[in-house]
């Protein structure tokens, strides 16, 4: 009896991804989309490291791989190579949130404001996970990490979310997205429109990380959809710097994402923090109020 | 053809005649004429390259180490602090075995801020991989850019280069350079043309990671690959000595060494004032000689020990200092002559661009007479 073929992607199976691995689940549906005709830059970080243990790779596409902060860099230098040469593959640049809002942001600023063709996909999963957990400047107010840990004095990161889309919009980019791999089609739309539109495109993905936030790995998905049903994470796009396009959502307390975590379980545990819980709730309603969320049901 | 040119000029010139697809740098003193006159033949149509005006000097290397693993032939320059700013790129550049050519403009590390001149910004770079070479003068300098992407992109070698001229004295100072043709160069460099390549037609994985099961073969490979670059630096000088009758394949060089007693070794521009000093005291009787060592990485070992043998005495001269030991130079020939009995002694000097002149060198080869070493040499008394 022949044996039931895989069926194997551009980022193939048999990566040391953690078992629902939201990013693994990002890099799968970003190539897809992407196709063969294209180039990936890929900054260090999880990604990078459980798709190539030398001499294995996941990536059935080019793939490079250099540092930490210098992924844009790298893709300008591709950019211009395949100019000079001719040549009409894609780029497509893969990196965490770490490497994205903090290390690389000069590296990423520079590249913006210079206006070279590539898609940069930003998997957010709100924490340095590579090597541990610690905080990034995407890590939500409240969670905690290994360098932002609840105590007996804190109630885990400080701050809230730092605005990266609106960063880069604000250096002209001509199309801006945030997407979630809980809607896999409206990713898939969003990765196209960037890698099809000339200039520099910043797509952000959330990717829950079950390992780092503290969730069972059949709950990916389900947590990835919480997060916008909540309004903490909002899934929008914008043309040259204006909003046109947002999905709605019939809003749910915020409390039912941040229940599902281990991240935010003291907020609850060993008693209920109301203020923390009420500023947390404030974050989503000016997300809604911000980007018009709230489908309005019509009155009995 | 012979022009009377600023050394910025020249070395800007010759790797207008390499025809690099990407050139990527940023500015800094005294780097700054050559990615000047790079911009300007872009803008004039005398360059046919991408020239990638990056944001700092980590994202300069950065962005050639994206365009050399796609294909093209990549430049980039720069000089102390935007070399430091390079140093994990630098290590990443070697290991992916990209063919890189940057020219430094040699200049002092901070703190305290100089622009002025010594080694201390190549030399504290001497593990990262790279091929080093270093001129003498600004013929030198521009002529060692052809062998450089020669030998860099020779399979055999299949690593980076610095081209190390020193900042101000060389790049900042006119002097005749005879400049060979386009059509002379392109004899002499062949095109481009890598074995591997970032390809949408055949996907290859460029910088993956090692588990310590490979890290250990992948530097021996580089270290194997930096012990045959000696070969290939040697046939490279040859052929081009053999266009255009000016030799280069020689790793170190000795001026009226043959029958010397005491040997001074030195790197870069110095080496001029080293042999005017020379003249002069062999006129007054004393047989000194000089070793040039024109390519510190491959260090030439071998040569520097067989170029030594005969003297009775070395004085080895360190722009640089790994502080808490010694000048890098002498640290390495004295490895290079262990076994020896001849003594070697060293001597930091010139130090963020102090002067060197004949009567210091006058000064040193009586010092090694008399057996004093293994110090800084001109420090002001009244400082200290």
């Amino acid at each position: 009896m022949a044996e039931k073929k895989k069926t194997c992607d551009l980022f193939d199976c048999g990566h040391r991804a953690c078992g629902g691995c939201g990013a693994a689940l990002a890099a799968r549906l970003v190539t897809q989309t992407a196709g063969t005709e294209t180039i990936v830059v890929n900054s260090t970080g999880c990604m990078e490291v459980f798709s190539t243990p030398y001499p294995e790779t996941a990536w059935k596409v080019p793939w490079i791989h250099s540092l930490f902060e210098n992924a844009s860099a790298v893709a300008s230098g591709v950019e211009a190579a395949l100019k000079k040469q001719g040549r009409k593959e894609k780029i497509l640049i893969m990196a965490g949130d770490g490497a994205t809002f903090d290390i690389g942001m000069i590296t990423i600023s520079g590249a913006f404001e210079r206006g070279h063709d590539f898609t940069y996909i930003c998997y957010d999963n709100e924490a340095y996970m590579n090597t541990g957990i610690q905080r990034s400047g995407a890590t939500p107010y409240d969670a905690s990490t290994t360098t932002s840990p609840a105590g007996t004095c804190s109630f885990g990161n400080k701050r809230p979310k730092k605005d990266m889309p609106a960063i880069l919009a604000a250096h002209g980019a001509p199309y801006v997205a945030t997407a979630s791999i809980a809607y896999p089609a409206d990713l898939r739309q969003k990765v196209e429109k960037a890698i099809n539109t000339p200039g520099p495109c910043y797509v952000q993905v959330h990717a829950p990380c079950c390992t780092g936030w503290g969730f069972e790995a059949d709950q990916t998905i389900a947590i990835a959809k919480l997060a916008i049903e909540t309004g903490l994470w909002v899934n929008f796009e914008m043309v040259d710097g204006t909003v046109t396009k947002v999905k709605k959502v019939v809003r749910k307390p915020v409390e039912e994402y941040l229940t599902t975590q281990k991240r935010f379980r003291h907020l609850f545990k060993p008693k209920r923090q109301d203020a923390e819980l009420a500023t947390i709730q404030a974050i989503a309603d000016r997300n809604a109020e911000k980007f018009a969320l709230d489908i309005k049901l019509k009155k009995e | 053809m012979m022009e009377i040119t600023e050394g910025s000029h020249a070395v800007a010139e010759a790797v207008r005649l390499c025809r690099p697809q990407v050139v990527s740098a940023y500015p800094i003193t005294p780097q700054t004429h050559i990615v000047e006159a790079l911009a300007e033949f872009v803008a004039n149509c005398q360059l046919d390259a991408e020239y990638i005006t990056v944001e700092n000097e980590l994202s300069a290397l950065s962005a050639c180490i994206g365009a050399s693993a796609a294909g093209s032939r990549t430049y980039s320059a720069t000089t102390s602090q935007g070399l430091a700013l390079m140093f994990e790129v630098c290590f990443n550049v070697a290991g992916m075995r990209l063919p890189i050519i940057m020219s430094i403009a040699n200049r002092a590390l901070g703190a305290p801020l100089s622009i002025w001149n010594d080694m201390q910004d190549s030399i504290s770079l001497r593990d990262a991989g790279w091929l080093q070479f270093y001129a003498e003068d600004n013929q030198e300098a521009t002529d060692l850019h052809f062998i450089a992407y020669k030998v860099a992109e020779d399979p055999a070698v299949q690593l980076p280069a610095f081209v190390c001229f020193d900042g101000f004295i060389l790049s900042h100072t006119y002097e005749p350079v005879d400049m060979i043709s386009q059509e002379d160069v392109d004899r002499f460099l062949p095109k481009f043309d890598p074995a591997e390549k970032l390809d949408a037609k055949d996907p290859i994985s460029f910088g993956m990671y090692a588990t310590p099961e490979y890290y250990l073969e992948f530097r021996y490979e580089m270290d194997q690959a930096q012990k045959r670059a000696k070969e290939v630096i040697a046939k490279a000088g040859k052929e081009f000595g053999a266009l255009f009758n000016r030799d280069y394949s020689a790793l170190v060089e000795g001026y009226r060494l043959d029958d010397a007693e005491t040997a001074i070794v030195a790197m870069g521009s110095v080496c001029g004032t080293v042999k005017d000093a020379i003249d002069e005291l062999r006129e007054a009787g004393k047989k000194v000689g000089l070793l040039k060592i024109r390519v510190f990485r491959p260090f030439p070992s071998e040569e520097i020990a067989q170029a030594l043998s005969k003297v009775k005495r070395v004085a080895v001269l360190d722009k640089n200092i790994s502080l808490g030991a010694k000048g890098a130079t002498v640290i390495e020939v004295r490895d290079a002559m262990y076994g020896s009995t001849i003594p070697v002694k060293g001597y930091v000097l010139g130090l963020g661009g102090r002067d060197i002149r004949k009567k210091d060198i006058r000064e040193i080869v009586s010092l090694c007479e008399k057996g004093i070493g293994d110090q800084f040499y001109g420090l002001r008394k009244e400082l200290i």
